[in-house]
C-alpha cells in the first residue's frame, strides 16, 4: 500500500513540474542565502578562534610599550628575573604575511601549534633554520630555507615561528613587540613600574576584543540571512499550500479508497522531507558559491572596520552543511505546518471547491488582521522603548511580520474601494477579479514587500551613514598632508624642515589608557584653528575648546560616552589628574573609546611619548612639491606621507566595501521576491483558467485577458511598493536609532533619498513586469479548447 | 449474509438545529445480490451509502459487513474495510489526475495488495479502455472516466460494491452502456451491489429496490 500511495503522491509532481521546481527552487534559494551567510560567519569566527588560539589575543593580558615602540630583549630578561611569568612575541609583515615569533618554552597553554605538551618537534622549531607553521598560501610567501609545516589551526595570513627565527627573518634582532602575561603569577613579584616603567599592561577580554566587536557585525549578517530565508520560505509556503490545495480531492480519494489518514500524512511528510533534503543540498552548494563570492569583501570589511584578520577563502565545514540541511528541513516543516494542520482536520467527505483558496483566505482574514494589528502595536511600543540589540531585532521582526500579514488585508480594502468607484463593467470585473486572485498572490507580494522594505531601509541607513561619514572625514582630516616619522630624531628633522613651508604643524600623539574601566586612547591636541573651526560636536559645553586648552577639560567620543555613561560635566580621572567632559563628538568607524586633551596636559601625563605623526596645514597646491622635496631631502619613503585626499579615499573605500555584502544580499533578496511573483503567477495560471473562461466567453479576447494579467501584476507590485516605502523608512529608523547604537555605539542622523527610492521602485516594477510577462503571454495563447473544457467539465 | 444494517441512525448539526438524516434503517444485502436505493434529494440515500462504505460513522445502530461490526471500528479499521472489502463508485469519478489510466485502474488493487494484471487488462478491455491506458484522466470524456472508476473499484474484486449515482454525470445512452457493463462485471465477481439512483429506469435493472423517505425505509 505504501508504495502505491507514495507513487500516487509523487505522480502529482511529475504532472506539475513547475510546481515542483517552485518548491525546490524556493527552498534551495532560502537555504542558499541562509547557509551562505552562515558559512561567512563560521569562517570568520573560525579565523578569530585561530587567532586567539595562536596569539593569545583576548585571552591573556599583555605588556606593551606605552609609545607603541618595540622593547629591548633586556626588558624581558629583567621581568623574568623579577619573577614575572611573561612570554615574548615579535610580529611583523613580510610580503603581506604576518610573521609571529614566539618562544614555545615560555608560552602559555593554547598558544600556537608548537607546544611541549603536544610532543611536537621542539628541536626542529627552535634550531636554525627553524620551522614555520601556517596555511599553505601564507607559507608559500616565505623565502626558501625554512622548513614549512601546514597547520590549518593557525590564523589565516599568519605564520608562527620561533622568536629567534622571526627576528632574523624580519631583521629585528634583539627586539620584542609585546609580552604575554601568564594567567598565574607568583605572589611576590616586583611591581611593573619599578622594573619596566615604559611598559603598560593591557587587560584581556576588555570591551574591545575582536569577538565582541565583530559579534554585532555577524548579528547583522545573520539578520539579513534570516530575512532572505524568510522571503524564500514565503515561496515554499506558497508552493506547498497550493500543492496541498490542488491535491485535496486526491487526498479525499485516497482516503475513500482505504488509506488511513495517519499513513497518508506520514507519507506526505516523508515526501516533503526528501524534497527538503534535495533542495537543502542544492541550497548549501549554492550558499557555498555565494559565500565564496562575498567572503573577500567580508574579510576586507572586518579587517578595515575591526582589524580582524579573516581568511579570504572558504573551507567546507561539516557543521554548516548539517545546519544548512537542518534549516531546509525546519523551514519546510514551518512552511508546511499549516497545510498539514488543514489536512489533518479535513473531513473525509468535504468537497473540493475551486474557490477554496480564496474562501479559506476569507475565513482566516479576521484572525490574520488581529495578529497583524497586535504585532504592529508591539512594534510601536518597542519603537518607543527598545534599547539594545535583542530589543532592536525584536522591533524589526514584529514590524516586518506585522506589515507582511497586514499587506493582503490593506490591498483587499484598496481593491474593494477601486471596485466600488469603477464605472465601466470591464473595470468592475477587473477589480473584482484582482481581488479574487489576491489570496493566491499574497505570499509573493509579502515577499516583495519585505524585500523592498529591506532595500529602502538598508539603503537609507547606508546612504545616511555615507553622508555623515563624508562630513565627518572632512572635519577630522582637515590637514592637507600627514607625515609619519620612524623615530623621534627623524620627527625633529621633519618639524624643522616643514615649519617654514607650512602654516601649522599639528602633532598627533596618543597613549592607551583606561577610562571608566574601559580601554581607550587619549590624544594630545595642539591649540590651533584647525580644530576649533572644523570639529563638530554632538554635545558641547559653553567655551569647551578654551576649557580643554586650559588643561581642565577633555572631549570624549560617542562610543565612550554611551558605554561608560559619561556625559557633559562628568569628571574623568587620567593618571591621577581630573578632567571635566566638555564635549562629545561623533567618531564613526572607531571601535574603541577615545578622549582628547590639550597637548601640554598630554605631555605632562605621558612624557615618554613623543609624537611621530604630524598633520601639516598648507595650501593644497603646495602639497605635491613638499612631498617630493621631503622624500629627496629627508630621504623619506613614499609610505611616510599621505595626503588628505588619499586618506579620505582609503577610508571611503573601507566604508564602501563594508556595505558591499549587505547590498549584495539586498539585491539577492529582491531577485528572490521577483522569482516568488513569477512562480506564484505560473502556478496560479492553471487555477486561473476557470476564472477567466467565463470572461472570455462573454467577449474578452485572449490577448486582452493576457494584457489585463500583466497590468494586474504591475498594479499589485506598485501598491506593494507604495506600502513598502514607509515600512522601509521605519526599518531605517530602527536600524539607525536602535540597532546601530547597540551594535556600534554611535547614532547617525537619518537622511531621506527620494531619488534612490524612485529608482528602487522602478526596479521592483521591472521585476514584477518581467515576472508577469511570461504567464500573461501564456494566457494570451491559451487554446480555446482549454477554455471550453471549463464549461464541458461542469456538465 | 454479506451486509446487515440494524436501526442505523445519523444526525447532522445544521444552522436550524440537529437534523435526523437517518432514523433507524434496517436492511440486508446478500452476496451476488443487486439492490437499488432510491428516494428524493435529502432522503438520506448518500448518507446511508457513506456509512455502509465506512466513509462516515453513524450515531446509532449497527452495520455488520462480511461478519465484522463496522460500527465498532475506529478510523483505521474503517480504512481497512474500505480498502479490502468495499469498492465505491462515486458520481464525481474521483480519479487521481496525475496517474495514467492503467495506474488508476490498478490503484485500489495495489492498495489492497491484490493486484492482478490479467484481471485489470480484462476489465480495461471489457470497459473499452484499452486504447486509453497510457492517457491521463483529463484526456478522457466523462463516460470514459466513469468506466475507469468502475474498473478501479472492481480490480481488487471487492465483496461489496457501492455506487453513488454512478451515471448521474453521464448522458442517457452512455449511462445505460456503463451500467450494463457494471452489472455484468459485478455479476462476474460475485460481489453484492448497492446503488443509489434517482432513476426508476436504472433501479428497475436491479434485483431489489429500497425506497428512502425522510430517513426511513418507505
Amino acid at each position: 500500500m505504501t508504495r502505491a500511495v507514495f507513487a500516487a503522491l509523487l505522480s502529482h509532481w511529475k504532472r506539475n513540474p513547475l510546481q515542483l521546481f517552485t518548491l525546490l527552487a524556493g527552498l534551495a534559494l532560502a537555504t542558499a542565502l541562509w547557509s551562505g551567510v552562515q558559512a561567512i560567519n563560521s569562517e570568520a569566527k573560525a579565523s578569530y578562534n585561530a587567532a586567539a588560539a595562536t596569539l593569545g589575543e583576548g585571552t591573556f593580558d599583555q605588556l606593551i610599550r606605552r609609545d607603541g615602540q618595540p622593547m629591548a630583549q633586556d626588558t624581558y630578561v629583567a621581568l623574568r628575573r623579577a619573577g614575572w611569568l611573561v612570554s615574548p612575541v615579535i610580529e611583523g609583515r613580510l610580503d603581506g604575511v604576518r610573521i609571529v615569533g614566539l618562544d614555545p618554552l615560555t608560552s602559555f597553554g593554547g598558544l600556537g601549534p608548537v607546544q611541549v605538551a603536544q610532543g611536537a618537534d621542539i628541536a626542529g622549531f627552535l634550531t636554525a633554520p627553524g620551522q614555520a607553521f601556517g596555511h599553505q598560501d601564507a607559507l608559500d610567501a616565505l623565502p626558501p630555507g625554512i622548513a614549512k609545516v601546514v597547520a590549518p589551526d593557525v590564523a589565516p595570513g599568519t605564520v608562527i615561528m620561533d622568536i629567534g627565527a622571526a627576528q632574523r627573518l624580519l631583521d629585528r634582532q634583539g627586539q620584542i613587540d609585546r609580552l604575554i602575561v601568564g594567567p598565574v603569577q607568583p605572589i611576590r613579584q616586583a611591581p611593573l613600574d619599578t622594573i619596566a616603567p615604559l611598559l603598560s599592561r593591557q587587560i584581556a577580554h576588555t570591551g574591545s576584543d575582536i569577538g565582541r566587536l565583530t559579534d554585532s557585525f555577524h548579528l547583522n549578517l545573520t539578520a539579513f540571512g534570516l530575512l532572505s530565508f524568510a522571503v524564500g520560505i514565503f515561496i515554499v509556503n506558497g508552493a506547498i499550500g497550493l500543492a496541498f490545495e490542488q491535491r485535496r480531492p486526491v487526498v479525499r480519494t485516497l482516503r475513500a479508497l482505504g488509506v488511513p489518514l495517519r499513513r497518508l500524512m506520514a507519507l506526505m511528510a516523508a515526501e516533503l522531507a526528501i524534497m527538503a533534503l534535495v533542495a537543502g543540498g542544492i541550497g548549501v552548494a549554492l550558499g557555498y558559491v555565494i559565500a565564496s563570492l562575498l567572503l573577500p569583501d567580508v574579510a576586507a570589511t572586518l579587517q578595515g572596520l575591526y582589524g580582524a584578520t579573516v581568511a579570504g577563502t572558504l573551507q567546507l565545514r561539516p557543521s554548516w552543511w548539517l545546519s544548512g540541511l537542518g534549516i531546509a528541513l525546519g523551514g519546510t516543516a514551518m512552511a508546511a505546518a499549516a497545510a498539514f494542520w488543514r489536512l489533518a482536520r479535513l473531513p473525509l467527505l468535504a468537497g473540493g471547491s475551486p474557490r477554496a483558496l480564496s474562501m479559506a483566505a476569507g475565513r482566516s482574514a479576521q484572525v490574520q488582521g488581529l495578529i497583524a494589528l497586535a504585532l504592529l502595536a508591539l512594534a510601536a511600543a518597542l519603537g518607543l522603548t527598545a534599547q539594545g540589540l535583542i530589543a532592536g531585532f525584536a522591533l524589526l521582526g514584529t514590524m516586518l511580520i506585522g506589515a507582511a500579514l497586514a499587506l493582503p488585508l490593506i490591498l483587499d480594502r484598496v481593491l474593494a474601494l477601486a471596485e466600488r468607484l469603477a464605472t465601466g463593467v470591464r473595470a468592475q470585473w477587473f477589480w473584482a477579479d484582482t481581488r479574487q486572485q489576491l489570496p493566491g498572490l499574497s505570499l509573493a507580494l509579502a515577499a516583495l514587500l519585505l524585500a523592498m522594505a529591506a532595500n529602502v531601509g538598508v539603503s537609507t541607513m547606508v546612504s545616511s551613514f555615507r553622508l555623515t561619514f563624508t562630513g565627518f572625514l572632512d572635519q577630522r582630516l582637515a590637514s592637507e598632508l600627514y607625515v609619519t616619522a620612524e623615530d623621534p630624531a627623524q620627527a625633529a628633522q621633519i618639524i624643522a624642515y616643514v615649519t617654514p613651508r607650512t602654516r601649522a604643524v599639528l602633532p598627533i600623539a596618543s597613549a592607551p589608557v583606561q577610562i571608566a574601566g574601559l580601554p581607550a586612547e587619549v590624544f594630545g591636541t595642539r591649540d590651533d584653528a584647525t580644530y576649533r573651526d572644523n570639529w563638530r560636536f554632538l554635545q558641547t559645553a559653553e567655551g569647551a575648546w578654551d576649557a580643554v586648552f586650559d588643561g581642565d577639560a577633555l572631549f570624549i567620543n560617542e562610543q565612550l560616552s554611551r558605554r561608560s555613561g559619561l556625559t557633559l560635566g562628568d569628571t574623568v580621572p587620567l593618571d591621577g589628574r581630573d578632567f571635566r567632559v566638555a564635549g562629545i563628538y561623533g567618531d564613526y568607524g572607531n571601535p574603541i573609546g577615545q578622549a582628547i586633551i590639550a597637548e601640554p596636559a598630554f605631555t605632562t601625563l605621558f612624557p615618554e611619548i613623543e609624537p611621530l605623526r604630524f598633520g601639516l596645514r598648507l595650501p593644497a597646491t603646495d602639497v605635491p612639491a613638499l612631498v617630493t622635496d621631503m622624500e629627496r631631502d629627508l630621504n623619506l619613503p613614499p609610505s611616510a606621507t599621505i595626503n588628505q585626499a588619499g586618506i579620505k579615499q582609503f577610508s571611503l573605500d573601507i566604508f564602501d566595501r563594508t556595505f558591499t555584502v549587505t547590498t549584495a544580499l539586498n539585491i539577492l533578496t529582491l531577485a528572490v521576491a521577483g522569482f516568488a511573483i513569477l512562480m506564484s503567477l505560473l502556478t496560479l495560471a492553471a487555477l486561473r483558467v476557470p476564472q477567466l473562461a467565463p470572461a472570455w466567453a462573454m467577449g474578452f479576447t485572449r490577448r486582452e485577458l493576457g494584457r489585463l494579467e500583466l497590468i494586474r501584476a504591475v498594479l499589485l507590485a506598485t501598491l506593494t511598493a507604495t506600502i513598502a516605502l514607509p515600512l522601509g523608512l521605519a526599518l531605517a529608523w530602527a536600524l539607525l536609532a536602535i540597532v546601530n547604537v547597540a551594535a556600534f555605539g554611535w547614532r547617525l542622523p537619518m537622511y531621506v533619498f527620494p531619488l534612490d527610492y524612485l529608482k528602487l521602485g522602478g526596479f521592483a516594477l521591472i521585476a514584477a513586469t518581467l515576472a508577469a510577462l511570461w504567464p500573461a503571454w501564456r494566457l494570451s495563447r491559451t487554446p480555446p479548447s482549454d477554455l471550453l473544457k471549463v464549461f464541458s467539465n461542469e456538465r | 449474509m454479506l451486509l446487515t444494517v440494524t436501526d442505523l441512525r445519523k444526525t447532522y448539526a445544521t444552522a436550524d438545529g440537529p437534523f435526523d438524516v437517518l432514523r433507524g434503517i434496517d436492511m440486508t444485502l446478500d452476496r451476488g445480490e443487486t439492490l437499488a436505493l432510491t428516494g428524493e434529494s435529502g432522503s438520506g440515500k448518500s448518507t446511508l451509502l457513506h456509512l455502509i462504505g465506512g466513509l462516515d460513522a453513524p450515531d446509532g445502530g449497527q452495520i455488520m459487513l462480511d461478519g465484522e461490526d463496522l460500527t465498532a471500528m475506529d478510523d483505521n479499521g474503517r480504512a481497512r474495510m474500505r480498502r479490502d472489502t468495499v469498492g465505491v463508485v462515486f458520481q464525481q469519478f474521483n480519479l487521481i489526475p496525475s496517474l495514467r489510466i492503467a495506474d488508476n485502474i490498478a490503484f485500489q488493487a495495489r492498495l489492497a495488495g491484490r493486484h492482478d494484471p490479467a484481471w485489470c487488462a480484462t476489465l480495461a478491455d471489457r470497459m473499452g479502455l484499452t486504447p486509453q491506458l497510457r492517457k491521463y484522466p483529463e484526456q478522457l470524456s466523462g463516460g470514459q472516466q466513469q468506466r475507469v472508476a468502475i474498473a478501479r473499484t472492481l480490480a481488487p474484486r471487492p465483496k461489496l460494491v457501492l455506487a453513488d449515482e454512478p451515471t448521474g454525470n453521464l448522458d442517457e445512452a452512455t449511462a445505460a452502456q456503463v451500467l450494463a457493463l457494471m452489472l455484468d462485471l459485478v455479476a462476474d465477481t460475485g460481489a453484492g451491489l448497492l446503488m443509489v439512483t434517482h432513476s426508476d429506469r436504472l433501479a428497475g435493472q436491479m434485483m431489489r429496490r429500497l425506497h428512502l423517505a425522510q430517513g426511513q425505509i418507505a
